[in-house]
């Protein structure tokens, strides 16, 4: 059926919140603003720097001992780190969502701490108990495994958020229905609830490894200034100190693009195991 | 492979679910708990599942106690009304649960896969996932699963209740052919008396966590035994200690013996159907139903002053026992 | 799950509240006693020295002024989102989860590299009076960055959910588009606002990597708590560290009983 001539067809109904003229153009506009004087042009001045002598002089800076010691260190660690928190905050959003014990509702909140808390004190908090100090005798500062422990406190509230919703979610007839044919609990885990929680352990598993490879306050006291102990961050920082920007600025949009490229790979994992929810 | 439930209680906090109720389902049976919200029948049907467990009382599956038998134990088919549908598996898959986790040999799953597919007519469909499938396809294939591995019992908790209506009305004629085919002992719950008369061979009437009355569906509509049942299982008119059936309440254009004065309010018509609505001196409205034929003979109309007389009503004594009163023609 | 067996429920929460115990719950215990162990009178000297209260107060000041900015960029930018349709809305999504993947120090580096004197902007300002680095604007410009996603984040899925209906009707009804926004916009979306402030707000009270390195970390001007009680530590006035290190952590619980009420508003 063709529209009568002069007819126009109706358009969508515009949205009202802006101000009718080029309202959104100016939304727009200084959002994008805002954005780049934040963030934006910032961080091109980064890129800028790390490729200010060639691409040779940023790979030299890349691969001095020190610096692929550092990278090494931070990848190894926040895969590590990664695993436990998947295994852990999985087993601790259950744990909160499925069990019921006394004081709950204070686990609950406290998992956040390491969100709210300077990333110092979440340092020194370490060292208190693990310290050289530690009253029980453990004594991590300096060590490799000070520097796991130190980015497993930071990340721990990642997998554990990330899980808790879609378990909350979860609909429970599909477990009952797995009951009914048979299944075991651990058959029924294995089989119908944990595929339906890999998309959000896969968010938070991203979330914590992009934090944990950049994570700088909780190792600055407890890693000492030894280089086996130095992540990425930690020699970002001291080159900066020593007047080596470029180095710096090298290392720094290494790890950025490995950030980011974690984030876009786990995003589109997600998307794909998400393709049939609903 | 006959069902047993004796005694059976069961409390959520202060609120009674299920008061003392035993029922008797015949092995083969095709059965329906029906109620209103609260009645306490899908509480039944999953303390039967095992999916709850009874505070007190006993459920006796194919003559096993079966009371504190896990659900995985009881081999009973169960499906849910909001499918329950494993939606990250293909409709494949979710029909074949129950035999691979019983590490039945490949082949055998998948021809029993095909078989069932056939039986609920979803051919074709096995590679999809069930957010690409209707309503009443991932009813059909719940259905499968369930009866996948050859449930001693096949439980329905308000099967059709997520569904349209002309869905529903089809999947209800399915249901039925589907229970001839594969004679498994059935129970299902639903809220909806026409669905129940429609299906089941006989019917459980519950209210408030106890049985009302059970039997077969005829037997209920013409002789219930408690004005709660007569209400639930079809229309019925109240007049003082009188329940009357609008079909049964006869419309007279001359006064006679034992017939009120009423004011016809309307008449809807309702296909062949005619519904009259009365309005009663003393302002109680009553409706009679008669089929179109008989009004248009009868010549009514809105306005009109007519008789109304009971050709039957059932009275229902406080003690517990009722009676009908018939009377008789003219 | 139905009937999990006691034993693998139990032993499951013991794992949980294990690891629970052994790597946040009593690490946190032990700064609330090494703080005390000389008296509260003494831990309470510590912090407020003249050095330490404004450390305390440049911290406060800080979070508001950035936490304040993206908020009205949060709201404004999550009305952009979700009420308009243009292209390059992928490209602003992923600019503004940026600072999820950046580290604080590349943060700061990235900004000591645009305002120092050979930057591309620092050169001009600082010529015109203009003093970014080793001074609050700069220590402001790299906590916005930090705390930059959280309120947007967590109003565009409210705005989702509460859907235009509300003020078509209020456009009906007369009103313009800022007393649509004052009146029906925004009270609608309060608690996703709310709640998306705590969220700023804690990590804007918590930032130490960025702002170490623009402060300078000039001792009683442009420190911070956190720098604070990193030199302090570093000084070995361990009392005075922990007690610092207990008043961040009790900020951070208060910000955490912040967080759960309006969680729970906005559900």
């Amino acid at each position: 059926m063709t529209p009568a001539p002069g007819a126009r067809a109706e358009a969508p109904p515009r949205p009202v919140t802006f101000p009718r003229l080029g309202g959104a153009a100016l939304g727009r506009g200084l959002v994008t603003a805002y954005l780049s004087v934040i963030v934006l042009i910032p961080i091109a001045a980064l890129v800028a720097k790390s490729t200010e002598g060639g691409l040779a002089e940023f790979w030299d800076s890349l691969t001095s001992p020190l610096a692929i010691s550092a990278l090494k260190l931070t990848l190894i660690a926040s895969v590590i780190v990664t695993l436990i928190n998947v295994v852990a905050g999985t087993a601790i959003a259950w744990v909160l969502v499925r069990d019921s014990f006394p004081g709950k509702r204070i686990v609950n909140s406290v998992i956040d701490l390491p969100f709210a808390l300077p990333t110092v004190v979440a340092g020194i908090t370490l060292l208190a108990l693990y310290g050289t100090d530690s009253p029980v005798g453990i004594n991590v500062a300096f060590t490799r495994a000070g520097v796991v422990m130190a980015l497993l406190f930071v990340t721990l509230p990642f997998v554990v958020r990330a899980v808790q919703p879609v378990l909350l979610e979860l609909d429970r007839e599909m477990e009952e229905a797995a009951a009914s044919l048979g299944a075991g609990p651990l058959t029924t885990f294995r089989r119908v609830i944990l595929p339906n929680l890999t998309p959000a352990i896969l968010a938070g598993a991203a979330l914590a490894f992009a934090r944990a490879i950049g994570e700088f306050g909780s190792l600055v006291l407890l890693s000492g200034n030894l280089p086996k102990t130095q992540v990425a961050s930690l020699f970002i920082f001291a080159q900066i100190e020593s007047g080596n920007t470029t180095g710096a600025a090298a290392v720094s949009v290494t790890l950025l693009v490995i950030a980011l490229v974690v984030l876009l790979l786990i995003g589109r994992l997600t998307h794909w195991s998400l393709r049939h929810a609903r | 492979m006959g069902i047993s439930v004796e005694g059976v209680r069961k409390q959520f906090g202060d609120f009674v679910a299920l008061n003392d109720v035993s029922i008797e389902v015949p092995d083969g049976a095709l059965t329906a708990l029906l109620g209103p919200s609260g009645s306490g029948k899908s509480t039944l049907l999953r303390v039967i599942a095992g999916l709850e467990q009874p505070d007190g009382g006993r459920v006796v599956i194919s003559d096993r106690d079966a009371t504190r038998d896990p659900v995985q134990d009881r081999g009973v088919g169960f499906v849910f009304q909001h499918y329950a549908a494993f939606k990250h598996m293909t409709v494949r898959d979710n029909i074949a649960f129950g035999l691979s986790i019983r590490k039945r040999p490949k082949k055998e799953i998948e021809q029993r896969v095909q078989d069932l597919v056939r039986l609920v007519h979803l051919d074709g469909f096995t590679d999809r996932y069930p957010s690409q499938l209707s309503g009443g396809q991932r009813q059909r294939m719940a259905l499968a699963r369930a009866l996948a591995v050859e449930p001693k019992v096949l439980l329905l908790d308000e099967p059709f209740g997520a569904l349209d209506a002309n869905v529903r009305k089809e999947l209800r004629v399915w249901l039925r052919r589907l229970h001839d085919e594969v004679h498994v002992t059935t129970i299902f719950v639903t809220h909806d008396q026409e669905e129940a008369m429609d299906v089941a061979e006989q019917i459980v009437v519950m209210n408030d966590g106890q049985i009302e009355q059970s039997g077969a569906p005829r037997d209920l509509y013409d002789h219930p035994q408690t004005e709660f049942v007569m209400g639930f299982v079809g229309p019925v008119n109240r007049r003082g200690a009188m329940f009357i059936r609008p079909h049964d309440l006869e419309i007279l254009t001359a006064p006679a013996l034992e017939a009120e004065e009423a004011m016809i309010e309307r008449i809807v018509h309702l296909g062949f159907e005619a519904r009259v609505e009365l309005l009663l001196a003393d302002g109680e409205q009553l409706w009679a139903q008669m089929t179109l034929a008989e009004a248009e003979l009868k010549e009514l109309a809105d306005g009109q002053i007519v008789y109304a007389r009971p050709r039957r009503a059932k009275v229902f004594e406080p003690n517990g026992e009722s009676r009908t009163e018939e009377l008789a023609a003219a | 799950m139905l009937a999990s067996p006691t034993v693998s429920r139990l032993g499951l929460r013991f794992f949980a509240l294990g690891y629970l115990s052994l790597l946040l719950l009593i690490p946190v215990g032990m700064i609330v006693y090494r703080a005390l162990e000389h008296g509260a009178g003494a831990a309470l000297d510590q912090v407020t020295t003249p050095e330490a209260l404004h450390a305390f107060y440049l911290t406060i000041l800080i979070a508001a002024i950035a936490v304040t900015a993206n908020t009205i960029f949060g709201i404004g930018c999550a009305l952009l989102l979700v009420r308009s349709e243009f292209r390059g809305k992928a490209l602003l999504n992923a600019a503004i989860d940026l600072p999820f993947a950046i580290s604080p120090v590349v943060i700061g580096l990235s900004l000591y590299l645009l305002y120092g004197r050979e930057g591309w902007f620092g050169g001009w300002l600082l010529d015109n009076g203009f003093q970014i680095l080793f001074s609050l604007p700069g220590m402001v410009l790299a906590t916005i960055f930090v705390s930059l996603p959280f309120v947007v984040r967590e109003v565009v899925p409210v705005l989702h959910e509460i859907g235009d209906e509300q003020e078509q009707a209020a456009q009906t009804l007369g009103a313009n588009w800022w007393q649509t926004f004052w009146r029906v916009t925004l009270p609608a979306i309060r608690w996703g606002v709310a709640y998306g402030v705590v969220l700023a707000t804690a990590r804007a009270l918590g930032e130490f990597g960025a702002v170490a390195i623009v402060s300078g970390r000039v001792v009683g001007e442009t420190e911070t708590a956190p720098l604070w009680v990193w030199r302090e530590f570093g000084q070995f006035n361990l009392t005075g560290a922990y007690a610092a290190s207990l008043v961040l952590a009790m900020l951070a619980i208060g910000t955490l009983l912040a967080m759960n009420a309006f969680k729970r508003k906005e559900a």
